[in-house]
């Protein structure tokens, strides 16, 4: 077992800053020192758990040779790579109320594929509710209008022709500003990406398009998905549109906040410890975290790569399961995808909970407040009152899921960010040297949770330190896979609140990193054990903001997931 | 005064580009010399959101490399190497780390020496900069151009133990491992073109100590001969400060082939924590004994071996073929023994007339080759017409018979050359009888005067002959 490491130093501060190629101030030196001091007290608990013989984890499922055969493909046009400079914003216009035309996704693509409604209509409503609606929210980034409804008036031509445009069409859809796409500013609401134009879509883009989604809009998130709150953009926060004072939480929370508005049917976020099913709880809609290596990853930007998934959000939990079809499966560019076939989520919703035995996860419950475990508790109600078996569940190691994760993500991504150099694309900030430009740039082109973090990534990884952090953190995730696999021995799914909370104030824990971070302590234990989980929106807390029961499965066990999330969505207030 | 004797400690860290169709992680072509920036793609260009995909291909020629080497070939993971430069994508390289996919090897010199291998890991190459400026130095350039075609090619990076005790053994060990890499079929292993890059760890210490001396890292050889020279310097340097005194410093120094001179490259306060973990994009790598068991199998006879086959073959010591068996020759040089040939003869032919030309010897066909030297062991050709011919051979093909015809090369017959002969003893009396009376070395002085009045057509062995007859 590694000793506890000493408490961080200033000169260690500096040193890692260093390391990552960041310019600080004085100022940020102190207030960094303090901050990840805290920080890494808090992961004391981490550092003291008895490992021995616990090997580490990597990867959440045992996946070995993906290997690809040796066969050339076309290169990139070296003129359009080497043509990324930095171009203006596109614009978004602005007004001062959120829209409510919700008709779902499967209803609009149902009636779009007969020719009963035209895409281009259907369309130029969600537009129209963005441009009504977004000025007070600021959901989007970027609303990609002629592309819209270029891309809504080739489904029409499409199912003029005969053709069938596929599950999605018609249905306009908004993606989380950290999915690639081609041609169409990516910023991970940095300033850092300024301008950058990625020269292709991600997977998840392509699939939704050939199923003739229209994609809409890149949505606001916290800078590079760090962030319970999506105050940490560049371009400010958004707000929830059940209480425009409050975060829609984060880090997904434009695109919880588009479809929350009604602005469209489905939107897609990624989930690293809970930034898809936190937000999706605190707007009040559907959202779900898919298996580690169900969705591929390719084309989004990377933040903690062995945790990453993306997942769908959506008004309904049919919608939810419409969207994650269309976006799962193997991908043969992301080498952590699995590569048997996607489960059907959609024909088994009607399926009931009859018979399944379900556990209530005592560690992700005990600390919430009271009226959200109160919604839990209806929750359970309503799943035993449809025939499943509920009972209290311990899964120990979970209590080490926040410690663990707040040292693996900041590793991972301080990895994954070093590429922000200012050689290739968005911003650059000249210096005397290239070392003098790394360390301005990137200075000048992050915003503080993101320093804070590749700082505490970098320093977990560093000589001398990573068998107390990293090495540790890597253990601990071991132990919560061995934790959950003993729970789901005896029960075919697990349900906890989603958040400790319902929606906070913006501001309220925008200078405390350690108070933020403990907003997700019910969402991380999945993505460490690489296992699904979703949040259906379950009533309202005392302040009246929405409350989310999360439901969690063993890998790959989204059908069973999905089947609880309808019975609970079927018994929600 | 006490004589310390120094000895040399030489580590060697060989990386080798493999001849894969495409990149290590993604499908760019892995092709040398094209447009620069034209090999492209998200993943070499490490673009936000891509991921890489491992190469089948790259796989196995790691574990070729790894067999031929007698390494044990394992199980093994990927790493992420971090550290900031301009030509790396990432700014991180993907690379194995402390489980690597061979590992335990060892390689046999010609003068059956032994060298441990430590490990044989692949990794991902990265692009090239090319500093542009006043000063044409990496330090005071004014901007950088970098080309990422090669960003992405991979690389097995085979590293030696510090076995090696010369700089002729270190260049004794480089030829046999290139030597190697051409036999398994992974590599061109060229050093002047990169595609085989040798670092250096040079050490030394007292003879007869079982410590290991503070090592030096020298850069930027690029060629057997840079190699040799270097560690020379490298070692007299360290010596000289040993003896002054003062001590070794550890660090990476470059070796600069117009001065001479290795020289310090780094300053202290860049020393690198490079932040090794396990690289999540990639998944373990995990060849099935099956795998490792067919490349085995496959493995072509490897230089050692065919050494010892073709010096017995010749009638001839492994070290006085071993030119010949590094350059691929030895098949040409057998079949021509096989079709008559002097063994000697073909040696030498094939070490120094077709090495010269080694890009073309693929096209030299053997019955051709044993041809020329069949015309030249019957005195048909001289040595020098022999060469001639080959060098023809080589460059455009075609029938000796044919080309010896086109230059007017018949090697003079007995009859005519006797009278050439005796004209020039005739002209040079008091030579000849300086001679008789035993001054062979004027042997020399009457070959040259037959040649000259002959245009070079007379055979020498055949001059040689006529006037031991006529004034031995
Ligand atoms: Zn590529």
């Amino acid at each position: 077992m590694p000793g506890m490491p000493r408490r961080i130093s200033r000169d260690d501060v500096a040193h890692v800053a260093w390391l990552a190629r960041l310019d600080v101030t004085d100022d940020e030196l102190e207030r960094f020192t303090e901050q990840l001091g805290a920080i890494l007290e808090h992961a004391a608990d981490v550092a003291a758990l008895d490992t021995s013989g616990v090997p580490p984890t990597a990867h959440p499922l045992p996946l070995a040779n993906v290997l690809r055969d040796d066969v050339p493909h076309e290169s990139l046009d070296r003129d359009e790579v080497l043509a990324e400079a930095p171009t203006a914003e596109d614009g978004r216009s602005c007004s001062p109320h959120p829209g409510r035309g919700r008709v779902s996704a499967a209803a609009t693509a149902s009636s779009v594929r007969t020719g009963e409604r035209r895409a281009r209509e259907v369309v130029e409503e969600a537009l129209a509710l963005v441009e009504s609606g977004d000025g007070a929210l600021h959901a989007f980034n970027n609303v990609l209008i002629e592309e819209a409804l270029a891309a809504a008036d080739e489904v029409d031509r499409q199912v003029a022709a005969g053709v069938d445009p596929g599950p999605l069409a018609g249905v306009p859809v908004a993606l989380k500003d950290n999915l690639c796409t081609r041609g169409v500013a990516t910023t991970c609401s940095s300033r850092i990406l300024d301008g950058w134009r990625p020269p292709y879509d991600a997977t998840v883009v392509a699939r939704l398009r050939d199923a003739g989604a229209v994609v809409v809009g890149k949505t606001n998130m916290d800078e590079f998905a760090m962030g319970s709150s999506t105050e940490n953009s560049a371009f400010g926060p958004t707000r929830n549109p059940c209480d425009p004072s409050r975060v829609p939480g984060g880090s997904s929370g434009g695109s919880a906040a588009a479809v929350a508005a009604g602005f469209v049917p489905v939107a897609l976020g990624s989930d690293t410890g809970g930034s898809i099913r936190q937000p999706a709880a605190l707007c009040g809609v559907v959202g779900v975290k898919p298996t580690y290596g169900l969705v591929s990853r390719y084309g989004l930007v990377a933040f903690a790569s062995s945790l990453d998934q993306i997942g769908p959000f959506a008004a309904t939990v049919e919608d939810a399961a419409l969207a994650l079809e269309v976006i799962a499966g193997h991908d043969p560019c992301d080498s952590t995808s699995i590569a048997e076939p996607a489960p059907s989520l959609v024909a088994v919703l009607g399926d009931g909970v009859e018979g399944l035995r379900v556990g209530v996860v005592r560690e992700l419950t005990d600390g919430c407040d009271a009226d959200v475990r109160a919604r839990l508790a209806e929750a359970v109600a309503g799943l035993e009152s449809a025939g499943a078996k509920v009972e209290e569940v311990s899964v120990p190691a979970a209590a080490y899921g926040l410690s663990a994760y707040y040292l693996i993500a900041p590793a991972e991504a301080s990895s994954n960010l070093a590429r922000y150099d200012g050689v290739r694309y968005g911003l650059r900030v000249q210096g005397t040297d290239v070392a003098a430009m790394y360390g301005r740039t990137r200075a000048a082109g992050f915003g503080p949770e993101v320093k804070r973090r590749i700082m505490l990534g970098t320093y977990a990884l560093s000589a001398g330190y990573y068998d107390a952090y990293y090495g540790q953190a890597q253990r601990v995730r071991t132990l919560i896979i061995r934790d959950f696999d003993a729970a789901y021995r005896d029960h075919d799914l697990l349900v906890s609140p989603t958040t400790p909370t319902t929606a906070f104030p913006i501001g309220a824990k925008a200078d405390d990193p350690l108070a933020m971070y403990l907003s997700d302590v019910c969402t991380v234990p999945s993505n460490l054990a690489g296992q699904p989980a979703m949040t259906v929106p379950f009533g309202r807390g005392d302040d009246g903001l929405p409350v989310g029961v999360q439901v969690l499965a063993p890998a790959r066990g989204e059908a069973v997931m999905f089947r609880a999330a309808a019975v609970l969505e079927a018994h929600a207030p | 005064m006490s004589v310390v004797e120094w000895e040399t400690v030489v580590g060697l860290e060989v990386h080798c580009e493999l001849e894969t169709a495409t990149k290590l992680f993604c499908g760019c072509r892995n092709a040398f010399g094209d447009e620069p920036n034209t090999n492209i793609c998200p993943v070499c260009l490490g673009l936000p959101g891509s991921l890489p995909v491992l190469n089948r291909q790259a796989v196995e020629f790691a574990m070729r490399i790894g067999a031929a080497l007698h390494c044990d070939v394992r199980p093994s993971i990927f790493h992420r190497k971090n550290y900031f430069y301009p030509d790396m994508p990432k700014d991180y390289q993907i690379s194995q780390y402390d489980e690597p996919i061979n590992v335990e090897g060892w390689l046999e010199l010609p003068d059956g020496s032994r060298v441990g291998i430590e490990r044989a890991h692949m990794e991902e190459d990265t692009g090239k900069t090319t500093h542009v400026g006043t000063s044409g130095r990496i330090h005071g350039a004014d901007y950088a151009l970098v080309d990422y075609n090669r960003a992405g090619v991979p690389l097995v990076e085979i590293v030696s133990k510090p076995d090696i005790r010369s700089a002729e053994q270190a260049r004794a060990y480089v030829s046999e491992l290139r030597a190697i890499l051409l036999a398994v079929g992974v590599s061109d292993a060229r050093m002047e073109e990169g595609s085989l890059r040798v670092d250096a760890n040079v050490s030394v210490r007292h003879a007869g100590s079982d410590q290991y001396g503070t090592r030096c890292e020298v850069k930027n050889m690029n060629s057997l001969r840079s190699l040799g020279r270097a560690v020379d310097y490298e070692v007299a340097r360290q010596v000289a400060l040993l003896e002054a005194g003062e001590r070794v410093v550890q660090e990476t120094r470059h070796w600069d082939e117009d001065d001479g001179r290795t020289h310090s490259l780094r300053s202290k306060e860049e020393a690198f924590d490079y932040r090794y973990f396990p690289e999540p994009d990639l998944v373990p790598v995990a060849p099935s004994p099956d795998w490792v068991a067919s490349v085995r199998a496959a493995l072509p006879a490897l230089p050692a071996e065919r050494r010892v086959a073709l010096a017995s073959r010749a009638g001839v010591a492994p070290a006085d073929v071993a030119t010949v068996v590094s350059l691929g020759l030895d098949e040409l040089v057998t079949s021509a023994i096989d079709a008559g040939a002097d063994p000697r003869l073909a040696l030498a032919r094939a070490g120094n007339e077709v090495a010269a030309d080694i890009e073309r010897a693929p096209s030299l066909e053997a019955a051709a080759f044993a041809r020329v030297l069949a015309m030249e062991g019957e005195g048909r050709l001289t040595a020098t017409q022999s060469k001639q011919v080959l060098g023809e051979l080589l460059a455009s093909g075609g029938d000796p018979e044919e080309i010896a015809r086109a230059h007017g090369f018949e090697a003079m017959g007995d009859d005519a050359l006797v009278s050439v002969v005796d004209e020039v003893i005739v002209a040079h009396p008091a030579e000849a009888d300086r001679l008789r009376g035993g001054e062979s070395k004027l042997t020399g002085f009457f070959v040259g005067k037959v040649m000259a009045a002959t245009a070079g057509k007379a055979d020498g062995k055949a001059v040689t002959r006529l006037l031991r007859e006529r004034l031995g």
